[in-house]
């Protein structure tokens, strides 16, 4: 006999407003099995649990309904209240009365009829449950950092400090990504590298953190406490271990055409590197693409100069198989292509720059040692005119359509440190708005603005062309309300940012949720936004969405927090909604065994008592830890063995026909 | 139970409208959908869509699911028996199964179904399938406008229902 509750809550007036909460609660008190209605303010809050509580011992009740928000929200709220007060957590069923009917329904007479057939049906599905028990599973303490980016670093620095081991996977040959290609960070204007080398060093220093650089992780198996991963670590050509990264290899190579990519391809590089002079690990690499030895059989010039013996041409792709408790994807990010966007030029003009390249201008160790110089004639710029949101905030589909956060600050570092070095140099910034929200960033703007007389335009620009050796740019000034004409010597495009190309193949790898720009989706967008809805997989940085560094270090610090407190546990409860076959019916087809996409179901000979009829018979049986609970199976099984705990074929009939009664 | 209901997209009601001349009730006729969501994404979608006040009409009761491919073929026929409608599926989109291939099967297996339900001849449009992402709020609530529309459209479900189920 059973015996239900209904507790319908109001969320203040989020639900009460277009929902009457009476008419719910009177038509529940009239539901088959239901002893007892009550509603509630804020079923959510101490005393709204208490009231479930108390009913549940009260009236004996055996399973209960909460009518409330998404159950992506409180079911785990409302199970532990339940299991509280001594009823099995697996008998509380969730209405969605809020995201799915009183927040997209105005009319209160259509809400309120939703409302009730969404509450008839929780509780047609509750009177089917039965009490289920969650079974445990181990807990790996490692943890994955894929990226060596600042967030990645940051990410494994944290959860190395607390004591618990973390590889670093990055696919480049070194650690540090885009912040190492950075000159200046704004809003103090320090020195990049100076903050973030030392990092990179306690990265390859702490006992805790393997690094592998130069290497993908290529599959991921497994679920939140025990992933399985395996990494292909790229033949470099070099022994990692035997480098001493000396560089004389880089200066012998014959074949020096290969574009620089940390700087942003504006200088060359020979076929054997290292990426940047701080790199880490400092080992050279060889561009297999590149090298004369590699790809014709003959040179070897880096193999007879190396003292230390490190070259091997002969070295192959490793793997790596581990396994870990928790995975963090900090992916990173790229700026977008500039040549989609032709009235600015980029592809035909050498001046028209992005922001990144004009940041590899400005640095020290960049192509030009740090002098601003016109890439096209090496000559001294006395004009240079910054584009604000090239592909940024475009819903026209060539772009993108968020704001990439970024640009405002970075052109106002760059416009700052321009006039400050070379006053002589005009700076014109055309943009659609400034916005810079963030500790010290609008003074710092207003810094650029007045102290340094950087000329802000509001307005965009249509067209930038070359003519008689210098650059032309043709915008509309909005508040003068007139179109402009300049003759500059440089363009910078603020180019948007975009997730790394990687992300999408991580993310699937993963199971994690994309969304169209490719960022990863987090599991709440203010409650928990450094975890993934998939358990055990955490984002840190841009490949949740844009951000720049202090936030990207204090997400990177979240993260590792959450990776922290998953990794202390020794057991973790695992789902108990997992199939399971009823031998009786199991007739050993192995149609099951073919869709399961975890191996979960494996077969077994076992003596059924058919209806007092003993005989021998194979059947389908389901590895409880494996399973995830997708129900695949429960479907393709032709006689009706195989269901789904907690949504099994009665529970989600009973739930069709409440619907449609 | 008829379900009575005031609408706000000129296009719906006026299909309603439409549809409830043949209706001998006086009550405005509003179809029954129902919507399978997956766990992952389509229930998120919609959870988002709520949390973005992206309105849809009432008619659309979503049943949560793991995955689209926990939708046996026999809930959907179920629906139609009890007098749904319209049923609609939805779940990650190709490639973004949270179960890495739940929803493969899903267009597999409902391919098939659809031509079953052209052969015993309830019309094509009244079943649907759609890949919508946990971002995809305003998606999921376009995708259901549209549904409903064309649900109204196409009128009362008479070629399965069990008159025995109707009261």
């Amino acid at each position: 006999m059973q015996r239900l509750g209904v507790f319908v809550c109001w969320c203040g007036s989020n639900i009460a407003a277009t929902v009457d909460v009476d008419r719910v609660v009177a038509e529940a008190k009239v539901q088959p099995g239901v002893v007892f209605a009550q509603d509630y303010q804020y079923m959510c809050s101490e005393a709204g649990q208490n009231i479930i509580k108390d009913a549940i011992k009260q009236y004996g009740l055996n399973g209960i309904v909460v009518c409330s928000c998404s159950p992506r929200m409180h079911e785990a709220t409302f199970r532990k209240a339940a299991e509280a007060a001594g009823l099995n957590p697996y008998m509380v069923e969730i209405a969605n009365i809020r995201e799915h009917c009183s927040w997209i329904h105005k009319d209160k007479e259509a809400g309120t009829e939703k409302a009730c057939v969404l509450m008839r049906a929780a509780v047609a599905k509750v009177l089917l449950n039965t009490p289920l028990k969650a079974g445990e599973s181990k807990v790996v303490k490692r943890a994955l950092v894929i990226g060596g980016g600042i967030a990645g670093i940051q990410t494994a620095l944290d959860i190395a400090d607390a004591g618990f081991p973390v590889d670093i996977v990055e696919k480049n040959a070194t650690i540090g990504g885009r912040m190492a290609q950075l000159d200046k960070t704004f809003p103090t204007l320090d020195c990049s590298s100076c903050i973030l080398t030392p990092k990179m060093v306690e990265a390859k220093t702490n006992e805790n953190i393997r690094l592998i650089t130069y290497a993908e992780v290529e599959e991921v198996s497994g679920f939140v406490g025990s992933f399985k991963a395996k990494i292909r670590k790229k033949a470099r050509f070099v022994k990692e271990d035997v480098c001493t990264g000396c560089g004389v290899c880089m200066s012998k190579c014959p074949s020096k055409k290969g574009l620089n990519e940390f700087n942003m391809g504006l200088n060359n590089r020979p076929a054997i590197y290292i990426p940047f002079a701080q790199a880490i690990p400092n080992v050279a690499v060889i561009d297999k693409t590149q090298c004369i030895k590699l790809n014709t059989g003959k040179c070897g010039l880096c193999e007879k100069v190396c003292t230390a013996g490190a070259i091997d041409y002969t070295q192959q792709d490793e793997f790596i198989e581990e396994e870990y408790g928790a995975i963090v994807m900090a992916t990173g990010f790229r700026p977008i292509d500039a040549s989609k966007f032709d009235e600015y030029s980029y592809s035909t003009c050498k001046d028209v720059v992005t922001s990144l390249e004009l940041e590899r201008i400005m640095n020290a160790a960049g192509p030009t040692g740090g002098v601003l110089l016109r890439p096209s004639d090496g000559k001294h710029p006395h004009s240079i005119v910054f584009v604000q949101c090239v592909g940024s905030r475009d819903v026209s589909g060539r772009g993108k359509p968020y704001c990439s956060k970024i640009c405002c600050m970075y052109t106002a570092k760059h416009a700052m440190l321009i006039r400050d070095k070379y006053p002589d140099v005009e700076v014109h910034v055309f943009y659609i708005d400034v916005r810079t929200p963030g500790k010290n960033f609008d003074e710092f703007y207003r810094r650029a603005a007045e102290q340094y007389d950087v000329d802000y335009i509001k307005g965009q620009v249509g067209k930038v062309w070359e003519e008689d050796g210098h650059l032309v740019v043709r915008g509309v000034d909005l508040i003068a309300n007139e179109q402009i004409v300049l003759n500059t010597d440089m363009v910078v495009l603020a180019t948007a940012i975009e997730p790394d190309p990687t992300a999408r193949k991580v993310a699937n790898m993963l199971t994690a949720s994309i969304d169209t720009n490719d960022f990863i989706t987090e599991a709440h967008p203010k409650l928990r936004p450094v975890e993934s809805p998939t358990a055990g997989i955490f984002l840190s940085g841009v490949c949740q969405g844009p951000k720049d560094i202090p936030e990207t270090v204090s997400q990177a610090g979240a993260a590792a927090s959450k990776v922290i407190g998953l990794l202390s546990k020794n057991k973790l409860t695992t789902n108990p909604c997992v199939a399971h076959s009823d031998e009786l019916l199991c007739n050993g087809c192995s149609c099951c065994e073919k869709v399961c996409p975890y191996g979960a179901i494996s077969y077994d000979t076992h003596l059924i008592n058919d209806h007092g009829v003993k005989e021998t018979r194979r059947v389908a049986l389901v590895n409880e830890a494996l399973c995830q609970g997708c129900g695949a199976c429960t479907v393709v099984c032709p006689s009706g063995a195989m269901d789904l705990k907690g949504f099994s074929n009665k529970q989600i009939m009973a739930e069709v026909e409440a619907i449609c009664l | 139970m008829s379900v009575n209901v005031s609408v706000n997209e000129p296009a719906v009601k006026a299909a309603a409208e439409n549809a409830a001349g043949a209706n001998t009730e006086n009550k405005e006729w509003r179809p029954r959908i129902v919507a399978f969501c997956c766990n992952w994404c389509s229930y998120a979608g919609a959870d988002l869509a709520g949390s973005s006040r992206l309105s849809y009409p009432a008619d659309v009761k979503i049943i949560r699911v793991p995955c689209s491919c926990r939708v046996n073929p026999m809930f959907i026929l179920k629906a139609f028996e009890r007098g749904a409608d319209g049923v609609i599926l939805c779940g990650c989109h190709p490639g973004d199964c949270h179960y890495s291939t739940g929803n493969y099967y899903t267009r597999r297996r409902m391919a098939l179904l659809f031509s079953m339900l052209d052969y015993i001849g309830v019309e094509r449009g009244r079943t649907r399938v759609e890949w919508v992402s946990a971002a995809e709020g305003a998606r999921f609530s376009a995708v259901m406008n549209d549904f409903v529309a064309k649900i109204t459209e196409l009128g009362e479900n008479v070629k399965v229902g069990d008159l025995r189920c109707k009261k």
